[in-house]
């Protein structure tokens, strides 16, 4: 699946609820479906500055793909990490720098959280943006 | 009181025999909806809201009295002066002072505590004093006295709390030394929500003549003051806990103290004579009070208190707050996977803060706002207290007297639905 063709996947099924609860439903799902991440890898620099609950990121290499994993202690948190690693997780570098990101604003995400946690979103999008363009 | 002043105090009578339900109808806020459901507000110990008497006072101190205060001749600067001198009256009476220059005016109770820590400080803390704190005071009750002890070469000392949240006076002697300068404690602690036994505390540190600072944030919103009763040498706190507007703060201090002590901030009516060989200061209250001063907020403290007295002295608002903290309380013991911080029950006030097991604070106040019910999760403002109790933040529920039974039903069976949402 291209770049575009995840995040219209995500956008339709997004809209297939009305209520916000429905939508955190959804990510918390998605939260706890999240493949484990190690114990020994929430490290400091693994961590994400600017979120109330912790956040960890990670990216590996492999065939010129950008690989993501990612673990939080909040599970909401956790589900938002998950779906943009999903979104993000095995394209290139260049695909990945160039993407403007858009498409959290059209699921009406940032809007819809606090602001601390909005702050966090914005957080997570350049962590996966500067990994992107220089590596760790 | 003068003219202006009554005029909106007049506005609304709060009358002892009103009903939940009419005490309601003074707070316009309550009619809110979010995200479709109606407001469940339950962040009070942060900010309370204001009743209509408080919001038309505010609103015409800035539309028909605003003037600078104490120095000019002209009748707008006349009027502005006798409503802020009045609020200081009404503070004096709320809490029982023995005199009205013993009433400082501030920015909140942060500001307050940070004028004692610097005053008090200069002229009576030095190398090798200790001051006490208590392990559950909030940020604005530590750090100014940190900045103190870094200055001084004092020590700070912390007295831990037993495990149903309450000070015990017992544990206070034996960390009393012949070097403690000062002991600042909460009254009620903003997280635990449990009454502290100030007036036992401040007998046992005036024994060895220590004095006793209290910082009432929380308890000005749910105890009957009394200064004279509790000896105690300061109490602060805020205004916009206690229903009166933002930026507003009070710090009872005893006249030989605030005599004693020098000025904090230089500049406006603080002065007596300026000459370049040397200042003299004003009369209390005036010494402490540099600057202009906030006297387009200070005197809807006078609605406030009103309100908060009335609604203190309102046996069906005491029913209800009673109703609250036995339902709320008995569901947070009930439920193995909550763990409620500050148990003590006979000190309760409807305050609320605990942990559910496996699932994160920040994600159940996210659900229950979408819910309609505002909450606070987080630190609260009491970092050392949270890596005492071995948790990285709590949720909290704080009631005032215009919340119900109901409400507090609806927040217990919402909080059920957002744990099974994430466990």
């Amino acid at each position: 699946m291209t770049l575009e063709e995840k995040k219209q996947e995500i956008i339709e099924e997004f809209s297939l609820y009305d209520e916000w609860l429905d939508k955190y439903e959804y990510l918390i799902e998605l939260g706890k479906s999240l493949e484990a991440f190690p114990e020994e890898k929430k490290t400091e620099d693994r961590l994400i500055k600017g979120c109330q609950s912790r956040v960890w990121l990670d990216a590996d290499e492999r065939d010129g793909m950008l690989y993501f994993t990612a673990d939080s202690d909040a599970i909401i948190t956790k589900g938002i990490i998950s779906l943009l690693i999903s979104v993000y997780s095995g394209r290139t570098r260049e695909e990945i720098a160039g993407d403007d990101f858009g498409f959290v604003a059209e699921i009406g995400l940032k809007e819809n959280l606090s602001p601390t946690r909005a702050n966090g979103l914005v957080s997570m999008i350049d962590t996966i943006k500067r990994l992107a363009e220089n590596g760790r | 009181m003068t003219l202006f002043l009554q005029k909106y105090v007049n506005l609304q009578t709060y009358q002892k025999q009103m009903s939940i339900t009419e005490i309601r109808s003074q707070f316009p806020i309550l009619d809110t909806c979010v995200y479709g459901k109606p407001l469940v507000y339950l962040d009070n110990a942060a900010t309370a809201q204001r009743p209509r008497s408080v919001v038309a006072c505010w609103k015409g101190l800035v539309e028909e009295s605003n003037a600078n205060i104490h120095r000019a001749v002209h009748h707008l600067a006349a009027q502005a002066t006798d409503a802020y001198e009045a609020a200081r009256d009404r503070v004096k009476a709320f809490i029982n002072a023995p005199a009205r220059e013993e009433i400082l005016f501030t920015s909140g109770a942060t500001a307050s505590i940070n004028l004692v820590a610097s005053s008090y400080g200069q002229l009576f803390v030095n190398q090798g004093d200790e001051i006490i704190v208590t392990v559950c005071e909030h940020h604005s009750n530590i750090v100014p006295w940190q900045l103190l002890c870094e200055r001084k070469g004092a020590v700070l000392k912390v007295l831990d709390v037993e495990e149903d949240g309450r000070l015990s006076p017992e544990r206070l002697k034996k960390v009393l030394t012949k070097h403690t300068k000062m002991v600042a404690i909460a009254h009620i602690s903003n997280v635990l929500g449990v009454v502290n036994p100030v007036k036992e505390i401040v007998a046992i540190c005036h024994e060895t003549g220590v004095p006793v600072l209290v910082d009432g944030s929380q308890g000005i919103v749910h105890e009957k003051v009394d200064v004279q009763d509790l000896d105690c040498d300061f109490y602060a706190f805020s205004g916009h806990k206690v229903y009166a507007a933002t930026g507003t703060g009070v710090l009872y201090g005893k006249r030989k103290w605030l005599e004693a002590m020098p000025p904090y901030m230089g500049g406006g009516e603080m002065i007596e004579t300026v000459r370049f060989s040397g200042t003299t200061y004003a009369p209390l209250p005036m010494k402490f009070e540099a600057g202009t001063q906030n006297f387009n907020s200070a005197p809807t403290l006078v609605p406030a208190l009103d309100f908060a007295e009335s609604a203190r002295e309102n046996p069906a608002v005491q029913a209800e707050q009673r109703a609250i903290l036995d339902y709320v309380y008995g569901h947070l013991m009930l439920d193995s996977r909550i763990v409620l911080y500050g148990t003590s029950k006979e000190a309760k006030i409807p305050l609320f803060s605990f942990a559910v097991k496996g699932v994160h604070h920040e994600d159940l106040a996210l659900i229950l706002d979408k819910m309609g019910i505002a909450v606070r999760s987080g630190q609260m403002c009491a970092e050392p207290l949270m890596d005492y109790l071995g948790v990285t933040g709590l949720l909290r529920a704080s009631f005032a007297p215009y919340n119900t039974l109901e409400e507090a039903k609806y927040f217990i069976a919402s909080l059920q639905k957002a744990i099974e949402m994430l466990l």
